[in-house]
């Protein structure tokens, strides 16, 4: 009767993630992730009717699992309440087209690519922006992260691979392809240089995030279907398969199994963010990377929460550590609240940016004129540039930067 | 000292006394009734809360499965509150064979029984968790009850209708007047008097018959469970054989109960009854045939009461002694007039013991009142279920409470105390204002504090305070209070931890010993 990974018994109560759970801090309406996950499954096992509305404000951060001493699953088994139970809770009307919108990551990105500038510009007017605000309910204070007129994967297409012997397989995801190519040029020119030649999924999906938090769990496992049959592939030709989103990462490698039932443990360990895989590689001597010599960069590292909850943040860390002439500050871990769409809707902006507070506070305090911001997810990238001011890039886009060419 | 003069006194506040108290109250009767300790104090809070369909005796008691099922059908009706219709299955396994089924639906049939032969496989549709080695099942009526709760509608209503109920008040003896029963004498010596006396103690009811001149053969039969920390099956889950050792899993509330054992003890044991750890394996043992994922549930305690079984062969181990309901008219039995009995049955066919009592009741005091209790709903069970979208009202607190949540101002006392069975500060206040609860462990009873997996470690203080400061009549003995009741609530917890400290409950004790300082 308890689902696979519900371990709700483990629990001790301790309330550890009650304290270190970002949402709990600034709304008093979330239960918190101890009465929210555990000792809310213990009635929702006897009657669903006790599910609790409050449960879509937790963001999914997973922060209470990486503070759980007991390894209790308390952020999946919020998400899988919510996908369970939550089905009524979908949103309809207005506020439901606006959920559907954001989810929809994919098709939205394909409608939008090719008009671009004219969806950019028309994105950035105020008007607009106040009729979104009280029409779909999408916050206006946000700045939307701007289309790219090119998609990625046309623009990889007229890239020559074929004198590569050695080759990565690249999952780039939604925000490379349709917004921000320059980060999966930036992996390409990374893993030439390397003398590894990219080759691209035969099918990518959106990883499905966004459309689980927004209640569409089986558009979710299709479209996860869909991506682990291609990392199979990929995986069966001998290639890794590489990312450079902690967040899509994440949701492939633990909420595939975790929330969704994917079975996904077959090719688990050969998916990884890229940093990893070139900070593992360059340690054991199996690969260089040449920097150029006068090379200089403040570099401010945030640690994502899906991040910290992989554990990688080290790779990336060490990884930045390696290019000489950077000159690294590791913040501590905060939350930046944006949650990926959570932080667009209207009434979540107030908890996104108070949550995000902490951290951009930290920010300000370290930043200098020259420095860049850098962390491995793209929705802490928007949070912090909308909120700080502040330039944010990956690592793997300074790494290409230092690179020697 | 002498007070007034009730037609009735009935000794005991378990459920036999409170629906019998009831009764007597709905017809009119000036009625009192006289428990030693809290209510449920004894063998009504240490049992499955099962309410028997009758199936389980419809193969070897007709007349048991029969009061079973039509009481069954009563009790979902007025205490609607307290009943969960989950239905309950019987499943054979292949050493039970089939033989024992077929035998089994035509009795319960005959008894009025509406048993469904189901199978194998949509059983385990019904109930993933049970067994899949099982060959064959059988649904039937069976429910789930909240003991506390029912016996707390009774005492609610029967104050309601005019009784007077007096906890925490041990009857020293009987006392007699030219051979006639005319009233009790409690412990601190005040004479109680009544134009009849009915004794409704359970297995304490043979010591203060004995005073009075009146042997009642008991033979108290000891049944140890175990609670599991959450609900592993949603139906009642029975074995489909001659009825054994730990052979029902119950849902209550939000945990699972397993049980029972049945061994005769010397009565003397009777008032400090614990499972012992040899009886939690044997349930263990026998339970994992039933459900196999009970081996790696996590137990939160163990506990035992004691069945009063009215002896016909002193010898058995309890199982074969009849079950049956047990009215003893004391006038015609032993020439002691004024004194009544009443034992045996069971939690399921409690109503009508009651029911027997009251008339007997009546006929001696010459009241022609009739019996209403199978119409009337208890206190909770009244109209329409408050609604689970009201913001104010916590949801927890309906499934316990039902329509007397309207009596808790949430808006108030909303803050939720106890986190693992979402007690608020609202349902403790309403505790205290109508079962007059004196500690913790009387409020556990009430309420659910402390009844989940932490067991109380992490709200326990702030329980303890928010008790207190109703209790106390000024802030500084508040904080001493509250301290007490700490200390006791922790030694009557670790009672029932004891016998099954391993896994996670040892990582909980351990917590629990870190967080609270070395006392446990």
């Amino acid at each position: 009767m308890l689902e696979g990974n519900n371990n709700l018994e483990q629990c001790l109560k301790c309330n550890l993630c009650t304290l270190v759970c970002p949402m709990m801090e600034v709304n008093p309406d979330y239960p918190g992730p101890k009465k929210a996950g555990p000792d809310g499954e213990r009635y929702r096992l006897k009657d669903p009717a006790f599910f609790d509305y409050a449960l879509k404000y937790c963001l999914n951060c997973k922060r209470c699992e990486v503070a759980c001493p007991s390894d209790v699953h308390i952020g999946d088994m919020i998400q899988t309440a919510r996908i369970l139970y939550g089905s009524q809770a979908k949103r309809k009307g207005l506020r439901g087209l606006r959920d559907w919108t954001l989810a929809s990551t994919d098709l939205v990105g394909s409608l939008a690519s090719p008009f671009a500038p004219i969806v950019n510009g028309t994105l950035k007017l105020k008007p607009v922006k106040s009729v979104m605000d009280s029409v779909l309910a999408v916050d206006k204070h946000r700045t939307f992260p701007k289309y790219s007129a090119k998609k990625f994967v046309n623009w990889f297409r007229r890239q020559d691979q074929s004198s590569f012997s050695k080759f990565v397989s690249y999952f780039h995801g939604c925000y490379v392809n349709y917004n921000y190519p320059a980060l999966g040029q930036a992996f390409v020119k990374v893993m030439n240089s390397a003398g590894y030649g990219v080759h691209l999924l035969e099918k990518e999906k959106c990883c499905g995030v966004a459309l689980m938090s927004n209640g569409f769990a089986d558009k979710a496992r299709r479209q996860g279907e869909v991506n682990l049959a291609s990392i199979r592939k990929a995986v069966a030709a001998g290639e890794v398969v590489l990312t450079t989103s902690s967040t899509c990462t994440f949701t492939m490698r633990d909420e595939y199994p975790d929330v969704l039932g994917l079975t996904n443990g077959d090719v688990r360990d050969s998916l990884m963010l890229s940093t990893k895989w070139l900070y593992e590689k360059i340690s054991a001597g199996e690969l260089k990377l040449k920097f150029r010599k006068n090379f200089s960069k403040k570099v401010i590292y945030h640690t994502a929460c899906h991040m910290q909850k992989m554990g990688w943040q080290v790779y990336s860390i060490a990884l930045l550590n390696l290019i000489p002439g950077v000159e690294l500050t590791v913040l501590d871990q905060n939350c930046c609240g944006i949650a990926g769409t959570f932080g667009f809707k209207k009434e979540n902006y107030p908890f996104s940016q108070q949550i995000g507070s902490k951290l951009f506070e930290d920010i300000r305090r370290s930043a200098t004129p020259d420095a860049v911001v850098s962390t491995d997810c793209e929705t802490c990238k928007w949070q912090i540039e909308m909120s700080t001011g502040m330039k944010v890039l990956n690592p793997i886009e300074i790494i290409a930067e230092a690179l020697d060419r | 000292m002498t007070s007034k003069e009730y037609d009735v006194i009935i000794v005991g506040g378990g459920i036999t006394g409170a629906a019998t108290a009831r009764d007597c109250a709905l017809r009119g009767l000036s009625t009192l009734l006289i428990e030693r300790g809290d209510i449920c104090d004894g063998a009504s809070g240490r049992n499955h809360g099962l309410l028997h369909s009758g199936a389980r005796y419809a193969v070897t008691d007709r007349e048991g499965a029969e009061e079973c099922i039509r009481e069954n059908r009563i009790l979902r009706r007025i205490a609607s509150n307290c009943v969960e219709p989950t239905e309950g299955l019987f499943i054979s396994l292949p050493e039970d064979g089939l033989d024992y089924q077929a035998n089994f639906i035509a009795k319960c049939r005959e008894a009025g029984i509406d048993a469904q032969a189901i199978d194998p496989a949509e059983a385990l549709r019904l109930e993933p968790a049970i067994n899949p080695r099982i060959i064959g099942a059988v649904k039937v009526p069976d429910a789930s009850v909240d003991p506390f709760r029912l016996v707390d509608a009774h005492i609610l209503d029967a104050q309601r209708h005019g009784a007077d109920i007096k906890k925490f008040t041990a009857v020293a003896c009987l006392v007699k007047e030219n051979g006639r029963v005319v009233g009790v004498k409690t412990a601190a010596g005040e004479v109680i008097r009544s134009r009849e006396v009915v004794l409704a103690a359970g297995i304490w009811t043979a010591g203060l018959a004995r005073e009075a001149g009146v042997n009642i053969g008991m033979m108290p039969s000891k049944g140890a469970l175990v609670i599991f920390g959450h609900r592993i099956a949603n139906m009642v889950i029975n074995r489909c054989r001659k009825p054994a050792n730990a052979d029902i899993l119950v849902p209550g509330d939000v945990v699972s109960v397993l049980g029972t054992t049945s061994d005769k003890v010397p009565i003397e044991s009777c008032d400090d009854m614990r499972a012992t750890p040899a009886e939690v394996d044997l349930l263990l043992r026998e339970g994992e045939q039933l459900v196999p994922s009970l081996a790696q549930t996590r137990i939160i305690r163990a506990y035992a009461g004691v069945r009063p079984l009215v002896v016909a062969d002193p010898a058995g181990d309890g199982r074969n002694v009849s079950r049956g309901i047990v009215l003893l008219d004391h006038e015609e039995r032993d020439g002691v007039p004024g004194l009544i009995t009443i034992t045996g049955g069971k939690l399921t066919t409690s109503r009508l013991m009651a029911e027997m009592a009251t008339d007997l009741v009546c006929k001696k005091v010459g009241s022609s009142a009739v019996c209403r209790t199978a119409e009337l709903p208890l206190p909770g069970s009244e109209g329409r279920k408050p609604s689970f979208e009201d913001p104010f009202v916590e949801r927890a607190a309906i499934g316990r409470h039902g329509t007397e949540v309207s009596r808790m101002d949430f808006g108030k006392g909303g803050e939720i105390l106890c986190e693992c069975e979402h007690v608020t500060r609202a349902e403790i206040a309403y505790a205290v204002e109508h079962f007059g609860v004196r500690n913790i462990s009387d409020l556990r009873r009430h309420t659910r504090i402390g009844m989940g997996t932490c067991q109380g470690s992490f709200c326990i203080r702030s329980v303890a305070g928010a008790l207190a400061e109703i209790l106390a009549p000024d802030p500084e003995s508040a904080a001493r209070l509250a301290d007490e009741f700490v200390s006791q609530y922790r030694q009557e917890r670790w009672k029932g931890i004891t016998p099954v400290l391993w896994g996670d409950t040892l990582r909980e004790a351990e917590y629990m010993q870190k967080v609270n300082g070395n006392e446990i």
